[in-house]
């Protein structure tokens, strides 16, 4: 699967007036699925519709299937499929009507009929787009995305506000694309979706590439894991600290319950009980707290709000 | 489940004939499914064409009325399709994302416009053939050249597109809408449709004579009512308005 770049972006720089909103962003996405997270602001749209051929690049380069999609957006928008973060249909048009028109665009389309089975649509044939539901309208979207067939699809967003069940029927499409050959850039809020999903992910905070690797390796990358158990108070946890590698850390966080923080792994664990039989130490409540992708996420771009 | 390799890649842009047809067919299906869009193209036009000819409401001069009525009724149809309709579903379509979603499609930028224009000339064909079949029912006898009129009226489709995405182009969808029903009501009263020009004062004759409807009004009566050769001076307004209105909307134009 790892093999030429599908998108690679090199010290892209791009501006709103004042604003800043790529600063010097460096991306390269290989085949598969790679998810573009990032606080609201961060630049994910603005990147996305850089590769996508909507906006010419204040300074950088930008290579979309080795293709420049500023000066070849024809070439490439044969070869890739768009899905917008919200819109794109005709409001007085049918679901199927406006699925059936741009299939009619591209030289091999799916089978429009099979497709609009596939994403639950069945009921919505005879519907306005501005009848549909909001989740109807997202799959809409997302079925005008893959209908031409492309090697690579980029979505804006893809599950935001739907329901569980019509998250997971978006993400079996996701996954059914990547198995077939299709790669994919999807940009998310959601941690869990990048991490159900992506061969690869980028955090972008302020403009910028900020951490990439697979969702293992960043989880890893990050911040000490930790483990919790509960016991007598009171505990000596000088002596514990004794028994545990270097650079680990113990605490008695409330009265009974504590946390050992470090590089949990089996023998972690294993240092941990002895040190308790030794002591006549019943430990219960034995946690174990592997770091979520979200944890990764809030380190790198802060907790704060943003507007 | 679906069989695996159902969406292994196999991209390629369709024929351009076929996408523009494609693209003129939904444009077209579009417009005519629209209510609103209707009452401008097709009820308001067959309306003031039956009223003012049959009910002796305006002075239209010397002669039976619908052939004073039925060349102004037509240049209003073309203004209500290629300007007032044309600016309207243009300027929802960019506040939609359907113009930004389209643009990312096989088709190119220029394909989408020629579709928008095929869509409009074939509204324009069945306007001018409800009005024209309406206006010889009440009694109407035209002249002229056929080619002059045809001259006229793509010229003056040219002209009314230009303005039209101009302003779809550039200003928010609210304002086209407000703005292109505005100016569809001051080009009806002032634009010499209905109204004949020299119930204006002489000054503001001058001023209103130069608008692109009162040109393409002017020009079809001298042809279908007075059997005027071709009106040179009228298709040289109307010509200007193009140049101006296609280039601004050209060089102004925005996709989202």
């Amino acid at each position: 699967m790892r093999s030429e770049p599908v998108v690679q972006v090199q010290a892209l720089v791009k501006r709103y007036g004042t604003k800043t909103a790529v600063d010097g962003l460096d991306l390269v996405a290989t085949a598969g699925v790679t998810a573009v997270l990032g606080p609201n602001g961060a630049g994910k749209t603005t990147t996305v519709e850089t590769c996508e051929g909507y906006r010419r690049p204040d300074s950088g380069t930008v290579r979309v299937l080795g293709l420049d999609p500023a000066r070849q957006s024809g070439e490439l928008h044969s070869r890739i499929g768009v899905m917008l973060q919200s819109g794109g249909v005709y409001s007085g048009a049918r679901a199927d009507e406006m699925l059936r028109h741009v299939a009619k665009l591209h030289a091999h389309p799916l089978d429009v009929d099979t497709l609009i089975e596939r994403l639950g649509l069945e009921g919505c044939g005879r519907t306005t787009y501005r009848r549909l539901s909001g989740g109807q309208q997202q799959r809409l979207a997302l079925a005008m995305a893959v209908v031409g067939r492309p090697e690579l699809v980029f979505l804006d967003e893809p599950t935001a506000g739907l329901d569980p069940q019509a998250r997971r029927a978006t993400w079996d499409l996701v996954r059914d694309l990547r198995s077939d050959g299709v790669s994919v850039i999807l940009t998310t809020h959601y941690m869990d979706e990048a991490e159900q999903l992506a061969d690869d992910v980028a955090i972008i905070d302020a403009g910028r590439v900020v951490a990439q690797g697979s969702p293992e390796e960043l989880c890893r990358g990050g911040a000490e894991n930790t483990l919790r158990f509960t016991g007598r108070p009171g505990l000596d946890v000088g002596s514990l600290l004794k028994a545990l590698p270097a650079d680990s850390t113990a605490a008695e966080l409330t009265p009974g319950a504590y946390r050992v923080g470090g590089k949990v792994d089996p023998q972690l664990l294993a240092t941990v009980t002895s040190w308790c039989a030794q002591h006549g130490v019943m430990p219960e409540k034995i946690s174990v707290e592997r770091h979520t992708l979200e944890d990764v996420f809030l380190e790198l771009t802060g907790k704060e709000l943003r507007s | 489940m679906t069989t695996a390799g159902t969406y292994a890649p196999k991209p390629g842009a369709a024929p351009l004939p076929r996408m523009i047809r494609a693209q003129a067919a939904l444009e077209t299906r579009m417009l005519l499914r629209n209510g609103e869009q209707l009452l401008l193209t097709v009820v308001i036009p067959t309306l003031l064409l039956v009223l003012f000819s049959s009910v002796d409401i305006i002075d239209t001069g010397a002669g039976e009325a619908v052939d004073f009525l039925a060349p102004g009724i037509l240049a209003l149809a073309v203004m209500s399709t290629a300007f007032t309709g044309q600016a309207i579903a243009t300027g929802f379509e960019r506040r939609y994302g359907v113009l930004k979603r389209l643009a990312a499609s096989p088709l190119p930028r220029w394909g989408l416009m020629t579709a928008k224009t095929a869509s409009v000339l074939v509204t324009e064909i069945l306007q001018v053939i409800l009005l024209t079949v309406i206006a010889f029912a009440l009694g109407w006898s035209p002249h002229g050249n056929p080619l002059a009129v045809l001259l006229l009226l793509a010229l003056g489709t040219a002209a009314f597109s230009g303005l039209g995405l101009l302003m779809a182009g550039t200003l928010k969808a609210e304002a086209t809408l407000a703005a292109a029903n505005l100016v569809f009501l001051l080009f009806l009263v002032g634009g010499g449709v209905i109204v004949p020009m020299d119930k204006f004062p002489a000054g503001a004759q001058d001023v209103l004579g130069l608008l692109p409807v009162s040109a393409l009004s002017d020009g079809l009566r001298d042809v279908l009512q007075h059997g005027a050769g071709t009106p040179w001076a009228d298709l040289g307004i109307l010509a200007v308005w193009a140049v101006v209105g296609l280039g601004a909307a050209g060089r102004f134009f925005r996709w989202d």
